[in-house]
């Protein structure tokens, strides 16, 4: 699904990311862990182009993403990204921002199908004219529709014209995973979603996610949550300084790392 | 003190009976017309230019465009209004043979100029915003144009409302020098009442007042707008 060659990542002399091959195939659990500072959430962030790649490629959906000539946004839309500080609009409602990127996506279809059809009726372009469904209020209706459905999901459908800012931090990161599913993606990337919560609502994020995972979704998760790692991942990529040391099963990497590094940092954590 | 009524009535008998309410009125609309027409050019120009300013600067295109906006900038803050005024005026018009009523010429200058100075307002509204918030829009699919639009400026113009409000004030102010090219504002309706009697101290006097009226009516409006804004900052 997302077949990453040769990625580096630098910000100026400090190189984040060392020459990184990996593949992510569909319906994976890759659990990214590792030190502070080992590039993890700048791996996670180079896989949906958040970081422009210092060279290296990243494939999805049968493109070369890091490709600054392909538009960034058509593939975003099916990679949805969560993330630590959950980044909702803070000048839209609950149900506004899980129905905004739907909305202007489909709207913006619909606009420039119409546009086709009148350049081919005058025309002006070649190609047939395939005849226009549907209306912006039927968008708005959908998308609602969805966005409500979703939230029932969540048991959140009672604040759906509330504002982020008066919702509880767990509340916040479950609405933003919702926001990301608004889309359909085929894969949802995970910037440590819970290490800004509480610790009694990190559970209600967690379950959230385990749910997700049992439905088949893809999923890169970058986290320290090492009882979420073992039960959920069903791959572990420990990485140190800019490249993945180890990667194994959950089972294998808890009770018998192999690198030295891992076998530190897990004394340390665990 | 007597002399003060007695000049303060010749004043009122001139302004209600002999038709200067008139031209009072005529200056406070064109004073009005062109502080507001100038503030919603400026927000247009200024919100493009700032938008210019903060754009990742990869493409040479962008690169372009941002010299060009910080000469353009640097162009408008560096001279005084009068002298943009004078020479649009008396200089460009001529030049590219142009006829502009002195109104119109005042609504594009004070446009222009108050557009310098509201990007720069504007940039640091952008610029105040949580950066996340652009990721969120990016991270679910829409462009920077559209994140842009939809979610980084309502949130920036929340943040910069109170400065926008002294920057209105400030036009509002300012429009006493379009005289300088022959629109009859608020100040040369009072001048030509003062004129008519060589009596200047009421009606300069009652010029001040209308001013100040204004600005306290302004500052209200934005307190207004700037409770509105706020909605979504409190929880509910």
């Amino acid at each position: 699904m997302i077949e990453v060659v040769n990625l580096c990542k630098s910000f100026g002399d400090n190189h984040v990311l060392k020459n990184i091959t990996t593949t992510i195939k569909k319906g994976e659990k890759v659990v990214v862990i590792g030190p502070s500072g080992s590039g993890k959430s700048t791996f996670l962030r180079c896989l949906n182009c958040m970081e422009d790649p210092t060279s290296g490629s990243i494939i999805f959906g049968g493109e070369d993403i890091a490709d600054p000539k392909v538009d960034i946004n058509v593939h975003r839309q099916k990679m949805g990204m969560v993330f630590q500080h959950f980044n909702l609009f803070a000048n839209k409602t609950v149900i506004e921002n899980i129905m905004m990127a739907p909305v202007v996506v489909v709207t913006k279809k619909l606009k420039k199908q119409k546009r086709d059809n009148l350049l081919i009726k005058l025309h002006l372009k070649k190609g047939e004219i395939v005849p226009v469904t549907g209306s912006v209020q039927e968008i708005k209706k959908q998308a609602h529709d969805k966005a409500m459905e979703l939230l029932k999901r969540i048991g959140l459908e009672d604040k759906a014209d509330a504002y982020p800012s008066s919702l509880s931090g767990g509340q916040k990161q479950r609405v933003a995973i919702v926001r990301s599913l608004a889309m359909d993606p085929d894969v949802i990337l995970f910037d440590e979603p819970t290490s800004a919560l509480d610790p009694e609502m990190v559970g209600e994020v967690l379950e959230l996610m385990k749910d997700l995972a049992n439905q088949g979704m893809t999923m890169v998760v970058v986290t320290h949550e090492m009882g979420f790692a073992r039960e959920v991942g069903t791959r572990i990529m420990f990485m140190d300084d800019g490249m993945f040391v180890e990667e194994a099963t959950p089972e294998e990497f808890f009770s018998h790392p192999k690198s030295e590094r891992a076998v530190e940092f897990l004394s340390k954590v665990l | 003190m007597n002399g003060f009524m007695f000049k303060v009535e010749k004043f009122l008998d001139i302004l209600v009976n002999k038709g200067g309410y008139k031209e009072v009125l005529t200056g406070l609309q064109n004073t009005m017309i062109i502080a507001v027409a100038g503030l919603l050019i400026g927000i247009v120009i200024g919100t493009l230019i700032a938008t210019v300013r903060v754009m990742p600067k990869y493409s040479k295109v962008v690169r372009a465009l941002d010299k060009f906006c910080s000469f353009y900038v640097g162009l408008f803050r560096g001279t005084p209004m009068v002298v943009q005024l004078l020479v649009f005026y008396y200089v460009m018009l001529p030049l590219i043979g142009v006829k502009m009523s002195s109104v119109l010429v005042a609504i594009t200058v004070f446009g222009l100029n108050s557009g310098a100075y509201i990007s720069e307002i504007m940039r640091g509204g952008i610029l105040s915003v949580d950066p996340g918030q652009m990721e969120g829009g990016r991270s679910v699919g829409l462009s920077y144009g559209t994140t842009m639009l939809k979610i980084v400026i309502p949130q920036a113009v929340k943040n910069i409302l109170p400065t926008m409000g002294n920057e209105f004030i400030a036009l509002v102010k300012e429009t006493s020098v379009v005289s300088f090219v022959g629109a009859k504002d608020l100040y040369l309706a009072f001048q030509s009442i003062g004129s008519g009697t060589y009596e200047y101290m009421v009606p300069y006097l009652a010029m001040a007042i209308i001013y100040i009226i204004i600005v306290c009516l302004i500052t209200l409006l934005i307190k207004v707008m700037e409770r509105r804004l706020r909605k979504s900052d409190r929880g509910r």
